[in-house]
Protein backbone atom coordinates (compact mmCIF):
# COMPACT_ATOMS: atom_id res chain seq x y z
CA UNK A 1 0.00 0.00 0.00
CA UNK A 2 1.41 2.91 -1.28
CA UNK A 3 0.90 7.10 -0.34
CA UNK A 4 -1.27 7.03 -3.76
CA UNK A 5 -3.17 4.03 -3.11
CA UNK A 6 -4.24 5.91 0.13
CA UNK A 7 -4.99 8.99 -1.71
CA UNK A 8 -6.90 7.33 -4.59
CA UNK A 9 -8.52 5.06 -2.09
CA UNK A 10 -11.60 7.34 -1.22
CA UNK A 11 -13.07 5.76 1.95
CA UNK A 12 -11.65 4.70 4.48
CA UNK A 13 -11.95 2.35 7.42
CA UNK A 14 -13.74 4.57 9.75
CA UNK A 15 -16.09 5.73 6.96
CA UNK A 16 -17.63 2.17 6.46
CA UNK A 17 -20.63 3.31 8.35
CA UNK A 18 -20.31 -0.01 10.80
CA UNK A 19 -19.84 -0.42 14.34
CA UNK A 20 -21.35 -0.21 17.85
CA UNK A 21 -24.47 2.96 18.02
CA UNK A 22 -23.32 3.71 14.14
CA UNK A 23 -26.91 5.64 14.01
CA UNK A 24 -25.38 8.03 15.75
CA UNK A 25 -21.24 7.64 16.71
CA UNK A 26 -19.96 7.97 13.57
CA UNK A 27 -16.11 6.97 14.64
CA UNK A 28 -13.76 7.11 17.69
CA UNK A 29 -10.30 8.18 18.01
CA UNK A 30 -7.34 7.73 20.00
CA UNK A 31 -4.38 9.88 19.98
CA UNK A 32 -1.40 9.20 21.64
CA UNK A 33 1.70 11.81 22.19
CA UNK A 34 5.36 10.87 22.63
CA UNK A 35 8.45 12.70 22.68
CA UNK A 36 12.26 11.72 22.40
CA UNK A 37 14.05 12.25 25.64
CA UNK A 38 17.16 13.39 24.69
CA UNK A 39 15.97 16.10 21.79
CA UNK A 40 13.77 19.64 22.14
CA UNK A 41 10.82 19.67 21.47
CA UNK A 42 9.64 20.19 17.61
CA UNK A 43 8.73 23.95 18.28
CA UNK A 44 12.53 24.71 19.29
CA UNK A 45 14.66 22.17 17.58
CA UNK A 46 16.63 22.58 14.96
CA UNK A 47 17.11 21.03 11.69
CA UNK A 48 19.70 18.56 13.26
CA UNK A 49 17.56 17.39 15.64
CA UNK A 50 14.70 17.09 13.70
CA UNK A 51 16.05 15.06 11.35
CA UNK A 52 17.59 12.88 14.25
CA UNK A 53 13.62 12.31 15.14
CA UNK A 54 13.11 11.23 11.66
CA UNK A 55 16.00 8.72 11.55
CA UNK A 56 15.18 7.50 14.83
CA UNK A 57 11.10 6.99 13.86
CA UNK A 58 12.12 5.30 10.44
CA UNK A 59 14.63 2.87 12.40
CA UNK A 60 11.90 1.99 15.00
CA UNK A 61 9.58 1.07 11.81
CA UNK A 62 12.24 -1.24 10.54
CA UNK A 63 12.04 -3.33 13.84
CA UNK A 64 8.52 -2.79 14.58
CA UNK A 65 7.42 -4.36 11.51
CA UNK A 66 6.74 -7.68 12.37
CA UNK A 67 4.77 -6.35 15.07
CA UNK A 68 2.88 -3.44 13.85
CA UNK A 69 3.38 -4.71 9.57
CA UNK A 70 2.03 -2.40 6.71
CA UNK A 71 3.29 0.62 7.55
CA UNK A 72 4.51 3.40 5.41
CA UNK A 73 6.85 6.43 5.93
CA UNK A 74 5.99 9.29 4.08
CA UNK A 75 7.94 12.75 4.60
CA UNK A 76 5.82 15.64 4.14
CA UNK A 77 7.72 17.27 1.68
CA UNK A 78 7.27 14.61 -0.43
CA UNK A 79 3.48 14.80 -0.31
CA UNK A 80 1.82 17.71 -3.04
CA UNK A 81 -0.06 20.46 -1.04
CA UNK A 82 -3.43 18.80 -2.61
CA UNK A 83 -2.70 15.43 -1.34
CA UNK A 84 -1.91 17.32 2.11
CA UNK A 85 -5.23 18.66 1.81
CA UNK A 86 -6.40 15.00 1.05
CA UNK A 87 -4.99 13.58 4.15
CA UNK A 88 -6.51 16.77 6.52
CA UNK A 89 -9.86 15.97 4.84
CA UNK A 90 -9.58 12.03 6.03
CA UNK A 91 -8.67 13.22 9.46
CA UNK A 92 -5.13 11.29 9.07
CA UNK A 93 -2.95 14.56 9.87
CA UNK A 94 -3.76 17.97 11.76
CA UNK A 95 -3.92 21.34 9.32
CA UNK A 96 -0.74 22.18 11.48
CA UNK A 97 0.88 19.21 9.71
CA UNK A 98 0.71 20.21 6.16
CA UNK A 99 2.77 23.92 7.12
CA UNK A 100 6.33 24.11 7.00
CA UNK A 101 6.79 20.77 6.10
CA UNK A 102 10.61 20.31 5.76
CA UNK A 103 11.56 17.72 8.41
CA UNK A 104 7.75 16.33 9.21
CA UNK A 105 6.30 13.32 8.19
CA UNK A 106 3.08 10.53 8.39
CA UNK A 107 3.24 7.37 8.69
CA UNK A 108 0.22 5.26 7.64
CA UNK A 109 -1.10 1.95 7.55
CA UNK A 110 -3.14 0.71 4.65
CA UNK A 111 -6.38 0.51 6.49
CA UNK A 112 -5.87 4.39 7.61
CA UNK A 113 -6.95 3.14 10.78
CA UNK A 114 -3.34 4.19 12.32
CA UNK A 115 -1.77 7.19 11.41
CA UNK A 116 1.68 8.65 13.06
CA UNK A 117 2.48 12.36 12.83
CA UNK A 118 6.60 12.69 12.86
CA UNK A 119 7.46 16.01 14.59
CA UNK A 120 4.15 17.87 14.54
CA UNK A 121 3.69 19.48 18.31
CA UNK A 122 5.64 16.21 19.92
CA UNK A 123 7.71 13.93 17.84
CA UNK A 124 5.10 11.64 17.62
CA UNK A 125 1.56 11.86 17.92
CA UNK A 126 0.37 8.33 17.51
CA UNK A 127 -3.28 8.16 16.18
CA UNK A 128 -6.21 4.92 15.72
CA UNK A 129 -9.58 5.96 14.16
CA UNK A 130 -12.52 3.63 14.07
CA UNK A 131 -15.61 3.60 13.08
CA UNK A 132 -18.79 3.79 15.83
CA UNK A 133 -18.61 3.72 19.32
CA UNK A 134 -15.17 2.05 19.72
CA UNK A 135 -13.10 4.20 22.10
CA UNK A 136 -11.32 0.76 24.20
CA UNK A 137 -10.31 -0.60 20.25
CA UNK A 138 -8.74 2.42 19.85
CA UNK A 139 -6.96 2.80 22.51
CA UNK A 140 -5.78 -1.14 22.47
CA UNK A 141 -4.48 -0.57 18.91
CA UNK A 142 -3.13 3.40 19.65
CA UNK A 143 -1.56 1.01 22.79
CA UNK A 144 -0.02 -1.53 20.56
CA UNK A 145 1.82 1.23 18.13
CA UNK A 146 3.31 2.72 21.13
CA UNK A 147 4.49 -0.84 22.69
CA UNK A 148 6.25 -1.60 19.58
CA UNK A 149 7.96 1.74 19.29
CA UNK A 150 9.07 1.60 22.83
CA UNK A 151 11.02 -1.63 22.18
CA UNK A 152 13.38 0.59 20.02
CA UNK A 153 12.77 4.44 21.11
CA UNK A 154 13.67 5.94 24.60
CA UNK A 155 10.58 7.89 25.03
CA UNK A 156 10.06 11.18 27.67
CA UNK A 157 9.14 10.10 30.75
CA UNK A 158 8.65 11.40 34.33
CA UNK A 159 7.59 8.85 37.30
CA UNK A 160 5.58 11.51 38.67
CA UNK A 161 4.23 13.44 35.55
CA UNK A 162 4.34 10.41 33.17
CA UNK A 163 4.57 10.74 29.31
CA UNK A 164 6.66 14.32 28.55
CA UNK A 165 4.86 16.33 25.81
CA UNK A 166 5.29 20.02 24.59
CA UNK A 167 2.01 21.12 26.09
CA UNK A 168 1.05 20.79 29.78
CA UNK A 169 -2.32 20.22 28.27
CA UNK A 170 -1.47 17.11 27.68
CA UNK A 171 1.14 15.70 29.68
CA UNK A 172 0.68 12.28 31.61
CA UNK A 173 -1.31 9.81 30.04
CA UNK A 174 -0.37 12.23 26.76
CA UNK A 175 -3.89 10.51 25.27
CA UNK A 176 -6.41 12.72 23.64
CA UNK A 177 -9.41 10.39 23.59
CA UNK A 178 -12.75 11.39 21.31
CA UNK A 179 -16.34 10.56 19.53
CA UNK A 180 -17.62 11.97 17.01
CA UNK A 181 -21.29 11.77 16.78
CA UNK A 182 -24.15 13.09 14.70
CA UNK A 183 -26.58 15.12 17.08
CA UNK A 184 -29.46 16.50 15.15
CA UNK A 185 -32.12 16.40 17.36
CA UNK A 186 -30.30 17.97 20.17
CA UNK A 187 -29.03 20.77 18.28
CA UNK A 188 -32.75 21.47 16.51
CA UNK A 189 -34.20 21.31 20.31
CA UNK A 190 -31.67 23.50 21.37
CA UNK A 191 -30.85 20.94 24.43
CA UNK A 192 -26.90 20.80 22.58
CA UNK A 193 -25.69 24.03 24.41
CA UNK A 194 -27.03 22.66 27.85
CA UNK A 195 -24.99 19.46 26.85
CA UNK A 196 -22.11 21.02 26.25
CA UNK A 197 -21.75 22.92 29.78
CA UNK A 198 -22.73 19.33 31.25
CA UNK A 199 -20.12 17.46 30.28
CA UNK A 200 -17.28 20.23 31.07
CA UNK A 201 -17.90 19.63 34.44
CA UNK A 202 -16.90 16.01 33.65
CA UNK A 203 -13.52 16.71 32.46
CA UNK A 204 -14.80 16.39 28.61
CA UNK A 205 -15.16 19.04 26.15
CA UNK A 206 -17.61 19.27 23.06
CA UNK A 207 -16.21 20.87 19.49
CA UNK A 208 -18.11 20.85 16.09
CA UNK A 209 -15.53 18.27 14.21
CA UNK A 210 -14.02 20.77 11.81
CA UNK A 211 -11.59 22.89 14.31
CA UNK A 212 -12.07 24.75 17.50
CA UNK A 213 -14.41 27.69 17.58
CA UNK A 214 -15.75 27.60 13.78
CA UNK A 215 -19.40 26.57 12.67
CA UNK A 216 -20.77 23.31 13.77
CA UNK A 217 -21.08 21.56 9.86
CA UNK A 218 -23.68 18.98 9.83
CA UNK A 219 -24.73 18.61 12.94
CA UNK A 220 -21.58 16.51 14.09
CA UNK A 221 -19.67 16.67 16.95
CA UNK A 222 -16.46 15.38 18.63
CA UNK A 223 -16.66 14.38 22.88
CA UNK A 224 -12.98 14.38 23.83
CA UNK A 225 -11.47 14.21 27.16
CA UNK A 226 -9.64 17.29 28.39
CA UNK A 227 -7.72 15.93 31.22
CA UNK A 228 -4.36 13.41 30.87
CA UNK A 229 -2.83 13.78 34.24
CA UNK A 230 -4.02 11.78 37.08
CA UNK A 231 -6.30 8.75 35.45
CA UNK A 232 -5.23 5.90 34.12
CA UNK A 233 -5.84 5.74 29.98
CA UNK A 234 -8.84 3.01 31.00
CA UNK A 235 -10.18 5.20 33.39
CA UNK A 236 -10.55 8.45 31.06
CA UNK A 237 -11.91 6.09 28.38
CA UNK A 238 -14.43 4.41 30.53
CA UNK A 239 -15.56 8.19 31.49
CA UNK A 240 -15.86 8.91 27.96
CA UNK A 241 -17.59 5.83 27.18
CA UNK A 242 -20.38 6.44 29.73
CA UNK A 243 -21.21 10.08 29.05
CA UNK A 244 -21.36 8.98 25.16
CA UNK A 245 -24.01 6.82 26.20
CA UNK A 246 -25.71 9.46 27.99
CA UNK A 247 -25.54 11.73 25.13
CA UNK A 248 -26.80 9.13 22.99
CA UNK A 249 -29.72 8.47 25.33
CA UNK A 250 -30.36 12.42 25.03
CA UNK A 251 -30.36 12.27 21.18
CA UNK A 252 -32.50 9.10 20.96
CA UNK A 253 -35.16 10.76 23.39
CA UNK A 254 -35.01 13.99 21.75
CA UNK A 255 -35.49 12.18 18.13
CA UNK A 256 -39.00 10.60 19.96
CA UNK A 257 -40.05 13.65 21.04
CA UNK A 258 -39.51 15.12 17.75
CA UNK A 259 -41.07 12.71 16.00
CA UNK A 260 -44.12 12.09 18.23
CA UNK A 261 -45.16 16.07 18.62
CA UNK A 262 -44.16 17.73 15.48
CA UNK A 263 -44.03 14.35 12.83
CA UNK A 264 -45.43 16.48 9.59
CA UNK A 265 -42.68 19.42 9.97
CA UNK A 266 -39.52 16.77 10.35
CA UNK A 267 -40.87 14.80 7.55
CA UNK A 268 -41.48 18.41 5.58
CA UNK A 269 -37.49 19.61 6.90
CA UNK A 270 -36.30 16.15 6.03
CA UNK A 271 -37.92 15.68 2.47
CA UNK A 272 -36.87 19.38 1.30
CA UNK A 273 -33.61 18.97 2.15
CA UNK A 274 -33.87 15.72 -0.11
CA UNK A 275 -35.03 17.63 -3.18
CA UNK A 276 -32.31 20.35 -2.56
CA UNK A 277 -29.78 17.44 -2.58
CA UNK A 278 -31.36 15.82 -5.36
CA UNK A 279 -31.84 18.96 -7.88
CA UNK A 280 -28.84 21.63 -7.27
CA UNK A 281 -26.93 22.79 -9.37
CA UNK A 282 -24.78 24.71 -7.13
CA UNK A 283 -24.30 23.90 -3.04
CA UNK A 284 -21.63 25.41 -0.80
CA UNK A 285 -19.94 22.69 2.05
CA UNK A 286 -22.22 24.24 4.85
CA UNK A 287 -25.56 24.28 3.14
CA UNK A 288 -24.76 20.09 1.94
CA UNK A 289 -23.92 19.29 5.25
CA UNK A 290 -26.64 20.74 7.07
CA UNK A 291 -29.07 18.91 4.30
CA UNK A 292 -26.55 15.70 4.11
CA UNK A 293 -27.66 15.92 8.16
CA UNK A 294 -31.22 16.14 7.51
CA UNK A 295 -31.27 13.33 5.22
CA UNK A 296 -29.54 10.61 7.54
CA UNK A 297 -31.38 11.45 10.58
CA UNK A 298 -34.40 10.84 7.93
CA UNK A 299 -32.60 7.60 7.12
CA UNK A 300 -32.17 6.89 10.74
CA UNK A 301 -36.25 7.31 11.58
CA UNK A 302 -37.48 5.49 8.57
CA UNK A 303 -38.71 8.58 6.94
CA UNK A 304 -36.44 8.46 4.23
CA UNK A 305 -35.80 4.60 2.68
CA UNK A 306 -33.34 3.23 0.10
CA UNK A 307 -30.40 5.30 0.89
CA UNK A 308 -27.32 3.62 2.40
CA UNK A 309 -26.72 5.64 6.22
CA UNK A 310 -22.89 6.14 5.29
CA UNK A 311 -23.80 8.47 2.93
CA UNK A 312 -23.36 11.08 5.44
CA UNK A 313 -19.71 10.30 6.51
CA UNK A 314 -18.79 9.27 2.48
CA UNK A 315 -19.91 12.56 1.52
CA UNK A 316 -18.85 14.72 4.58
CA UNK A 317 -15.54 14.15 3.37
CA UNK A 318 -15.91 13.59 -0.67
CA UNK A 319 -17.39 17.30 -1.00
CA UNK A 320 -14.43 18.85 1.07
CA UNK A 321 -12.63 21.18 -1.59
CA UNK A 322 -9.60 18.47 -1.69
CA UNK A 323 -11.20 15.90 -2.45
CA UNK A 324 -13.28 16.93 -5.08
CA UNK A 325 -10.28 18.77 -6.86
CA UNK A 326 -9.16 15.07 -6.53
CA UNK A 327 -11.81 13.73 -8.21
CA UNK A 328 -12.04 16.19 -10.64
CA UNK A 329 -8.74 16.03 -11.63
CA UNK A 330 -8.06 20.00 -11.59
CA UNK A 331 -7.92 23.17 -9.37
CA UNK A 332 -11.15 24.53 -8.81
CA UNK A 333 -12.47 27.95 -7.32
CA UNK A 334 -15.30 28.42 -5.16
CA UNK A 335 -18.61 28.59 -7.72
CA UNK A 336 -16.71 25.53 -9.81
CA UNK A 337 -16.64 23.77 -6.22
CA UNK A 338 -19.95 24.28 -5.83
CA UNK A 339 -21.33 23.78 -8.87
CA UNK A 340 -19.61 20.24 -8.42
CA UNK A 341 -20.27 19.23 -5.41
CA UNK A 342 -24.00 19.60 -6.37
CA UNK A 343 -23.47 17.15 -9.33
CA UNK A 344 -21.63 14.53 -6.42
CA UNK A 345 -23.87 14.92 -4.74
CA UNK A 346 -26.60 14.28 -7.14
CA UNK A 347 -25.00 11.69 -9.04
CA UNK A 348 -24.71 9.88 -5.27
CA UNK A 349 -28.66 10.20 -4.31
CA UNK A 350 -29.38 8.92 -8.20
CA UNK A 351 -31.47 5.59 -8.21
CA UNK A 352 -31.44 6.02 -4.42
CA UNK A 353 -34.27 6.51 -2.14
CA UNK A 354 -38.14 7.75 -3.81
CA UNK B 1 -32.31 24.41 53.33
CA UNK B 2 -29.56 22.81 54.38
CA UNK B 3 -30.37 18.71 53.45
CA UNK B 4 -27.64 17.66 56.46
CA UNK B 5 -28.27 20.26 59.57
CA UNK B 6 -32.04 21.50 58.24
CA UNK B 7 -30.85 24.88 60.45
CA UNK B 8 -28.64 26.81 57.70
CA UNK B 9 -29.59 27.71 54.21
CA UNK B 10 -28.47 25.88 51.53
CA UNK B 11 -26.06 27.22 49.70
CA UNK B 12 -23.85 24.45 48.00
CA UNK B 13 -25.19 22.38 45.58
CA UNK B 14 -23.44 19.75 44.62
CA UNK B 15 -24.57 17.36 41.55
CA UNK B 16 -22.72 14.17 40.56
CA UNK B 17 -23.40 11.35 38.41
CA UNK B 18 -21.84 8.22 39.31
CA UNK B 19 -22.94 4.56 37.50
CA UNK B 20 -25.70 6.72 35.45
CA UNK B 21 -27.38 7.93 38.23
CA UNK B 22 -27.83 11.34 39.36
CA UNK B 23 -28.01 12.75 42.48
CA UNK B 24 -28.45 16.60 43.85
CA UNK B 25 -27.07 17.63 47.58
CA UNK B 26 -27.86 20.98 48.94
CA UNK B 27 -25.51 21.80 51.90
CA UNK B 28 -24.91 25.01 53.63
CA UNK B 29 -21.39 26.04 53.90
CA UNK B 30 -20.67 24.69 57.06
CA UNK B 31 -21.97 21.02 56.36
CA UNK B 32 -20.26 21.20 52.99
CA UNK B 33 -17.17 21.85 54.65
CA UNK B 34 -17.41 19.45 57.27
CA UNK B 35 -18.10 16.86 54.64
CA UNK B 36 -15.52 18.61 51.98
CA UNK B 37 -13.10 16.08 52.41
CA UNK B 38 -15.32 13.18 51.77
CA UNK B 39 -17.38 14.93 48.70
CA UNK B 40 -14.02 15.96 47.00
CA UNK B 41 -13.28 12.25 46.81
CA UNK B 42 -15.76 11.13 44.70
CA UNK B 43 -15.33 13.00 41.09
CA UNK B 44 -12.84 15.78 41.04
CA UNK B 45 -15.05 18.95 40.14
CA UNK B 46 -13.77 19.25 36.53
CA UNK B 47 -14.11 23.14 36.67
CA UNK B 48 -12.99 23.96 33.48
CA UNK B 49 -13.13 27.30 31.59
CA UNK B 50 -10.77 27.89 28.81
CA UNK B 51 -7.71 25.88 30.04
CA UNK B 52 -5.21 27.39 27.04
CA UNK B 53 -5.96 31.32 27.99
CA UNK B 54 -5.30 31.01 31.81
CA UNK B 55 -1.93 28.47 30.98
CA UNK B 56 1.31 30.40 32.34
CA UNK B 57 -0.65 33.28 34.07
CA UNK B 58 2.36 35.14 35.83
CA UNK B 59 -0.12 34.69 39.26
CA UNK B 60 0.79 31.14 38.70
CA UNK B 61 4.30 31.52 38.71
CA UNK B 62 4.66 34.67 41.06
CA UNK B 63 5.16 32.95 44.49
CA UNK B 64 7.47 30.40 43.85
CA UNK B 65 9.55 32.63 41.83
CA UNK B 66 10.28 34.89 44.79
CA UNK B 67 12.84 32.58 45.93
CA UNK B 68 14.98 32.07 42.25
CA UNK B 69 16.58 34.22 40.09
CA UNK B 70 13.95 35.29 37.34
CA UNK B 71 16.63 34.23 34.74
CA UNK B 72 16.99 30.74 35.54
CA UNK B 73 16.99 28.23 32.56
CA UNK B 74 16.45 25.11 31.99
CA UNK B 75 19.82 23.11 31.61
CA UNK B 76 18.80 21.36 28.54
CA UNK B 77 16.95 23.13 25.93
CA UNK B 78 17.99 27.24 27.42
CA UNK B 79 14.10 28.25 27.96
CA UNK B 80 13.79 30.38 30.74
CA UNK B 81 10.17 30.43 32.19
CA UNK B 82 9.70 33.99 30.70
CA UNK B 83 10.55 32.15 27.14
CA UNK B 84 7.94 28.93 27.66
CA UNK B 85 5.02 31.89 28.71
CA UNK B 86 5.92 33.28 25.81
CA UNK B 87 5.53 30.16 23.66
CA UNK B 88 2.58 28.72 25.64
CA UNK B 89 4.62 25.37 25.30
CA UNK B 90 7.82 23.57 27.41
CA UNK B 91 10.88 23.33 25.19
CA UNK B 92 12.24 20.15 26.07
CA UNK B 93 11.34 16.85 28.86
CA UNK B 94 14.02 18.29 30.79
CA UNK B 95 11.94 21.38 31.84
CA UNK B 96 9.36 19.20 34.03
CA UNK B 97 12.24 18.73 36.60
CA UNK B 98 13.58 21.91 35.90
CA UNK B 99 10.32 23.59 36.90
CA UNK B 100 8.94 21.42 38.29
CA UNK B 101 8.11 24.01 41.24
CA UNK B 102 6.36 26.41 38.48
CA UNK B 103 4.21 24.03 36.72
CA UNK B 104 2.72 22.22 40.04
CA UNK B 105 0.34 24.81 40.37
CA UNK B 106 -0.89 25.39 36.58
CA UNK B 107 -0.90 21.07 36.09
CA UNK B 108 -3.09 21.33 39.30
CA UNK B 109 -5.39 23.26 37.39
CA UNK B 110 -5.32 21.53 34.23
CA UNK B 111 -5.58 18.40 35.91
CA UNK B 112 -6.81 18.55 39.13
CA UNK B 113 -4.18 16.43 39.75
CA UNK B 114 0.38 16.80 39.54
CA UNK B 115 0.34 12.75 39.41
CA UNK B 116 -0.06 10.16 36.79
CA UNK B 117 -1.58 6.72 37.20
CA UNK B 118 -1.73 5.55 33.73
CA UNK B 119 0.71 3.13 31.31
CA UNK B 120 4.52 3.83 31.80
CA UNK B 121 7.14 2.60 29.53
CA UNK B 122 7.89 -0.88 29.78
CA UNK B 123 11.54 -0.72 31.46
CA UNK B 124 10.69 2.53 33.35
CA UNK B 125 8.35 3.35 36.25
CA UNK B 126 5.74 0.85 38.56
CA UNK B 127 2.11 0.29 37.43
CA UNK B 128 -0.21 2.97 39.86
CA UNK B 129 -3.05 1.37 37.44
CA UNK B 130 -3.92 -1.51 40.16
CA UNK B 131 -3.99 0.90 43.34
CA UNK B 132 -6.19 3.42 41.40
CA UNK B 133 -8.67 0.59 39.90
CA UNK B 134 -8.95 -0.40 43.71
CA UNK B 135 -9.54 3.36 45.04
CA UNK B 136 -12.18 4.09 42.03
CA UNK B 137 -13.97 1.22 43.12
CA UNK B 138 -14.15 1.61 46.44
CA UNK B 139 -15.15 5.60 46.14
CA UNK B 140 -18.01 3.71 44.34
CA UNK B 141 -18.89 1.88 47.40
CA UNK B 142 -18.29 5.00 49.62
CA UNK B 143 -20.57 7.17 47.15
CA UNK B 144 -23.60 4.15 47.72
CA UNK B 145 -23.01 4.01 51.16
CA UNK B 146 -23.40 7.88 52.04
CA UNK B 147 -26.49 7.92 49.67
CA UNK B 148 -27.97 5.05 51.55
CA UNK B 149 -26.76 7.21 55.12
CA UNK B 150 -24.62 4.22 56.13
CA UNK B 151 -21.79 6.23 57.65
CA UNK B 152 -20.13 3.52 59.50
CA UNK B 153 -19.88 1.92 56.76
CA UNK B 154 -19.36 4.87 54.98
CA UNK B 155 -16.10 5.99 57.15
CA UNK B 156 -14.85 2.67 56.96
CA UNK B 157 -14.52 2.90 53.40
CA UNK B 158 -13.02 6.65 53.25
CA UNK B 159 -9.96 5.47 55.52
CA UNK B 160 -9.29 2.80 53.08
CA UNK B 161 -9.48 4.81 50.27
CA UNK B 162 -7.11 7.33 52.21
CA UNK B 163 -4.39 4.34 53.28
CA UNK B 164 -4.58 3.22 49.61
CA UNK B 165 -4.23 6.89 48.10
CA UNK B 166 -0.99 7.33 50.39
CA UNK B 167 0.69 3.91 49.27
CA UNK B 168 0.12 5.42 45.39
CA UNK B 169 2.09 7.96 46.13
CA UNK B 170 4.75 6.54 47.76
CA UNK B 171 4.97 4.11 45.28
ZN1 LIG C 1 -26.02 22.46 57.28
ZN1 LIG D 1 14.11 22.33 28.56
Amino acid sequence: MSLKDIINKTLSQWMKGTGPESDIVIGSRVRLARNLSDVPFPQIADDEQKGYVIKEAKRALQQAKNALGDLEFIPMAEVSPLERQLLVEKHLISPAHTQQVKHKAVILRGDEAVSIMVNEEDHFRIQALFPGLAPFEAWELCSRVDDAFDEVLHFAYGDRFGYLTACPTNVGTGMRASVMMHLPALTMTDQIRKMISAVGKFGLAVRGIYGEGTEVLGNIYQLSNQITLGHSEEEIIRHLYKVTQQVLEHERAARERILAKDRLQLEDRIYRSYGILANARMIATQEAMQRLSDVRLGIDLGIVTGIEPRILQELMVMIRPAHLQKLMGQELDAPARDEKRAALIRERLRGQGR
Amino acid sequence: MCEVCHKEPATVHITRIVNDQKTEMHLCAQCARERGEVEMNFEPSFAFHNILAGLFEPESTMVSQRNRPVAVRCSRCGMSLADIRRLGKLGCSNCYAQFERELEPLLKRIHQSTDHAGKHPKDRGHDRRDVRREIERLRELLHIAVSKEAYEEAARLRDQIRSLELQAKED
